[in-house]
């Protein structure tokens, strides 16, 4: 089963996730749905100090009913959260793992930060206490790619296993890697996607030093406003997004339910500015010209886009005059959604979250809105699907993500129905 | 005393439930654990006495009986 240009062909056969609406893709697009903003004062830590005051939590984890102690224990809360998000997506995809030939079956997976909490705590005791109170499971806690490491003991995966960092585009670029593998022939099931847990006084600090965060504290819940022009920074968001990606040939013989297919993906460098996207969008011009071009797909041809959509005064102007550049006159027939408006962005995990609600929606034929969206932007002028879900007819999803250091990743997703 | 102390640190870190025997003949090789959490639960062993146990002292101790011997030592000197 080859596409046009003579590659396997990818099959979406799972989906997974834990974000702050709870475990699962169905609560979280019921969630998304209903419009519910997962933002909220921030009750981990004490902010009084702190400008932004909010972000959107999972509160009540609780990753021991899903594996031992004795496991859990030794993982940092990314590798925590990825794990539980696998085993939800494992779950869904109906496949057999003892079934699978293991040398065949992979993992990539995306994250900003790491260990990060891991590396936090012990810089602490290693401060107060003194180097010889260093937990041993420091190291394997607090190193990036430890949570692609640790699913692999998890699951049995013995087949590729790589670990992908690209700030707020990591897990596209994970899924993309993943699908390159399965297309490639050098694997037959993947798992993939991206986890982050960096809601901690650092981060927060640090981003807000960038004038980047939201300080809508009074309303938290309103704080997130993509394409809104009072909109004023991203709001921070954890969790894992996790997809298994089979082969088509895997999936058709084990008759799996096919939710959609990876037709193509597209990557780029806005080599430009760290932090600032191209103001005239040209990185993510070519990033979405490179995924089109890969899946075979006209411009006409898309119906639905899921934006990167941060919130940010900077991201929301450029990504607009992006998807004009790329799409033209169409660009104001297709519906463009920010899920982060409700979600907040769970940077390296944050577009693997985008593909389980992408792969939802052309599941159901219902695109989820962009909450918030009050008071239009003149430089934001598309279709955002404001405030309110809609049903449509989804055939093509493009996905973006873009991250700081300039680093883009597109991803198109087809009903195969 | 300070064998149940120890036995409580092991138990507590390894989250072993009540069936598991611990006595003083319990190696923590023998247990078939991870080589960090040996290194996590003497950690745990030295906080738990306020005292710092030598590396070349831990390849001495057969089981927790020679810990708790050797905390013992200390202790009362």
């Amino acid at each position: 089963m080859q596409d046009f240009s003579g590659k396997r062909r990818v099959a979406v056969t799972g989906a997974g996730c834990v974000t702050p609406f709870g475990v699962g893709r169905g609560v979280l697009f019921d969630s998304l749905l209903a419009g519910k903003s997962a933002v909220s004062l921030i009750s981990s830590f004490d902010t009084s100090d702190f400008k932004t005051k909010i972000a959107a939590e999972i509160k009540n984890f609780d990753p021991v009913s899903y594996f031992p102690k004795s496991e859990t224990r030794k993982m940092d809360r990314v590798t925590q959260l990825a794990a539980v998000a696998a085993k939800d997506a494992i779950l869904d995809s109906g496949i057999k793992l003892e079934t699978l030939d293991r040398s065949r079956f992979g993992i990539v997976l995306g994250v900003g930060f790491g260990g990060i909490s891991t590396t936090l705590e012990q810089h602490k005791v290693l401060i107060e206490r003194g180097a010889r109170r260093v937990s041993p499971f420091c190291v394997p806690m607090m190193i990036p790619n430890m949570t692609a490491g640790f699913l692999s003991i998890l699951f049995g995966a013995e087949g590729p296993n790589e670990t992908v960092s690209t700030a707020c585009a990591s897990s596209s670029h994970a899924i993309a890697a993943a699908t390159g593998l399965i297309r490639s022939g050098k694997a037959d099931v993947m798992i993939c996607g991206g986890s982050e847990a960096a809601i901690n006084p650092l981060v927060l600090a640090a981003f807000s030093s960038m004038n980047a965060l939201s300080r809508r504290n009074d309303e938290p819940e309103k704080a997130c406003r993509p394409f809104d022009k009072n909109r004023d920074g991203f709001v921070l968001g954890e969790g894992s997004g996790i997809l298994i990606l089979e082969s088509f040939e895997h999936a058709l013989s084990r008759k799996a339910a096919i939710y959609a297919e990876i037709a193509g993906t597209g990557s780029s460098a806005d080599a430009f500015h760290i932090t600032s996207p191209n103001p005239d969008g040209s990185g993510a011009v070519n990033s979405m010209k490179s995924a089109l071009c890969d899946s075979g797909t006209d411009v006409s041809e898309v119906n639905l886009i899921y934006a990167h959509g941060t919130g940010t005064s900077a991201n929301d102007a450029a990504e607009t005059k992006a998807v004009k550049a790329v799409f033209g006159e169409n660009s104001y027939k297709i519906p463009v959604t920010a899920i982060k408006s409700m979600t907040g962005h769970a940077l390296g995990a944050a577009a693997a979250i985008e593909a389980v609600s992408a792969v939802s929606s052309i599941i159901s034929g219902i695109i989820p809105p962009t909450i918030n969206l009050e008071t239009p932007d003149p430089e934001c002028d598309l279709d955002y699907v404001p405030n309110f879900a809609r049903k449509a007819e989804i055939k093509t999803v493009l996905a973006n993500s873009f991250g700081f250091g300039g680093q883009n990743s597109t991803l198109v997703f087809k009903d195969v129905k | 005393m300070y064998f149940e102390k120890i036995a409580d640190v092991v138990r507590n870190h390894l989250a072993l439930d009540e069936s598991v025997q611990i006595t003083p003949e319990t190696s923590l090789k023998n247990m078939k654990i991870d080589s960090l959490d040996v290194v996590e639960i003497i950690m745990k062993i030295e906080d738990c006495f306020d005292i710092e146990i030598p590396d070349e002292k831990l390849k001495e101790f057969r089981n927790l009986g020679d810990i708790a011997e050797y905390v013992k030592s200390v202790k009362e000197s």
